[in-house]
């Protein structure tokens, strides 16, 4: 964690509330994780479906944002599509404070949307 | 990674670590707040973050003055300068209601002991009519926001000075309300307020700058270039509200009343100077 300063941290610490502590009632489910490398880029590039690139540096996307880290050798860094899966499901279950949208629990992707984001980002 | 990857992904981390409940008086929240944007954005004077997100963007700040050469809200200024000073249908004026003139901005919100509320200009002026047989305004644009243009403009230099009195401990639960509304998740998007505007404040959100919270209600209304007119404060949070997916609160409902009781606090000691002009 990169915490500019202890001074920020208690900042934060004073400043944070007990955010009425939803637990994640939708675990992710069974599903096949074979979905479409094209599709999913379509996802991941689309305001209104992933917008992924709000966030996220992406090969090949235009003017991204600059809150999440750059999604570039996915493989290096999850050992199974499937831990990928579940940072992208909901992210808050690995760190509770992080601001990337639950896709999958919240329903912001359906299944299929959620299959194929899954796939292109583990092909980059 | 390289060495810009690193930065971005070091940016990117969220400042609002987990972090135990620490009761917190609102003097307190007050200067760790002050104190978390001055040491975030270094090279900004205190007195600057009343500029939003051109306190850190230094190319849109050079556009933005370039439009405060011929600001956009000063027809909004005319028009709410004639509203103040036509009659009501009952021969009374706006300045019946506000004796101290239009350049009051700087009295709102506050707290309302005998009402046991938070009170904002917008509510004021709206309930003047009112008290005079005159239909309320809507309160997120047009008449409205002329009318706040020219008090506020007439409000201009005044400090930030919102109080919460120890004597009455349901001021402190409208002041705690508007915090818990402030860090609060909400919405399909599952963001806070916070999320944005503190810990990835400085950030881009696709090509779009986050503004430092701080400072955050001394403009305001605003002539937004996206919306092509006027709009006020609480129109603002609807707006976030809703590109989180949430639904919005109605404005000048408590909800937003006591997040602007919050909000305005956490800017006390820095000027008055709306109204304002974003892209
Ligand atoms: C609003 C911002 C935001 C959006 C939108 C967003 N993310 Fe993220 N993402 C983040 C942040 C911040 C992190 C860092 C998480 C952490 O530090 O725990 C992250 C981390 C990740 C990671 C882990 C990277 C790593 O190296 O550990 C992956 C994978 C990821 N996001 C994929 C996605 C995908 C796929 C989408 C769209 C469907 C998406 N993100 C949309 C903010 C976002
Ligand atoms: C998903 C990100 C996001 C969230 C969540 C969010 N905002 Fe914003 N907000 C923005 C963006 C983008 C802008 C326009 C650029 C700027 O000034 O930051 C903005 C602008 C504003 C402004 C106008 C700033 C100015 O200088 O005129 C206010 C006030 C504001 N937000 C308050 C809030 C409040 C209160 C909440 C929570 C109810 C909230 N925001 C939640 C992204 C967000």
């Amino acid at each position: 964690m990169l915490l500019a300063s202890p001074q920020l941290r208690g900042a934060a610490a004073v400043l944070s509330i007990s955010l009425l502590g939803a637990p994640a009632v939708a675990d992710m489910p069974n599903i096949d994780l074979n979905g479409n490398v094209d599709a999913g880029k379509e996802v991941a590039l689309t305001r209104a479906k992933g917008n992924c690139i709000a966030c996220h540096l992406i090969p090949g996307g235009d003017s991204p944002g600059a809150i999440g880290p750059a999604l570039v050798a996915i493989q290096t860094r999850y050992s199974s599509k499937a831990d990928l899966a579940q940072q992208i499901w909901d992210p808050t279950v690995k760190n509770p404070d992080v601001v990337m949208p639950p896709f999958g629990k919240h329903g912001v992707l359906n299944n299929q949307e959620f299959v194929d984001v899954v796939e292109y980002i583990w092909s980059l | 990674m390289n060495k810009t990857l690193t930065t971005i992904t070091a940016l990117g981390i969220s400042c609002l670590a987990a972090a135990p409940i620490i009761a917190s008086t609102p003097t307190e929240d007050q200067a760790a707040w002050q104190a978390y944007f001055q040491e975030r954005f270094p090279q900004v004077p205190k007195d600057d973050f009343v500029n939003g997100v051109y306190s850190i963007d230094p190319v849109g700040r050079e556009n933005w003055e370039a439009i405060e050469e011929f600001p956009p809200y000063e027809a909004a200024i005319s028009d709410g300068e004639e509203m103040w000073n036509t009659p009501f249908a009952n021969g009374k004026t706006y300045a019946d209601c506000f004796p101290d003139g239009p350049g009051v901005a700087g009295k709102y919100p506050h707290w309302d002991k005998e009402r046991g509320m938070v009170v904002t200009l917008p509510l004021a002026i709206n309930e003047c009519r009112e008290a005079n047989a005159e239909k309320p305004l809507k309160y997120k644009k047009g008449p409205i926001a002329d009318l706040l243009a020219y008090m506020t403009y007439e409000s201009r230099g005044g400090v930030v000075n919102v109080e919460i009195p120890e004597d009455d401990p349901r001021a402190l639960a409208a002041y705690e309300a508007g915090k818990q509304f402030y860090f609060a998740r909400r919405g399909q998007l599952n963001f806070s307020c916070a999320s944005c505007h503190v810990g990835n404040s400085g950030t881009t959100l696709r090509t779009e700058i986050l503004s430092p919270a701080l400072g955050h209600t001394t403009h305001f209304p605003v002539y937004r270039s996206k919306w092509g007119e006027m709009g006020t404060l609480h129109r603002r949070y609807s707006g976030c509200n809703k590109q989180v997916r949430a639904k919005p609160f109605p404005a000048q409902g408590e909800e937003y009343r006591n997040l602007e009781y919050f909000m305005t606090y956490m800017n006390n000691g820095l000027e008055l100077n709306g109204p304002g002009a974003r892209k």
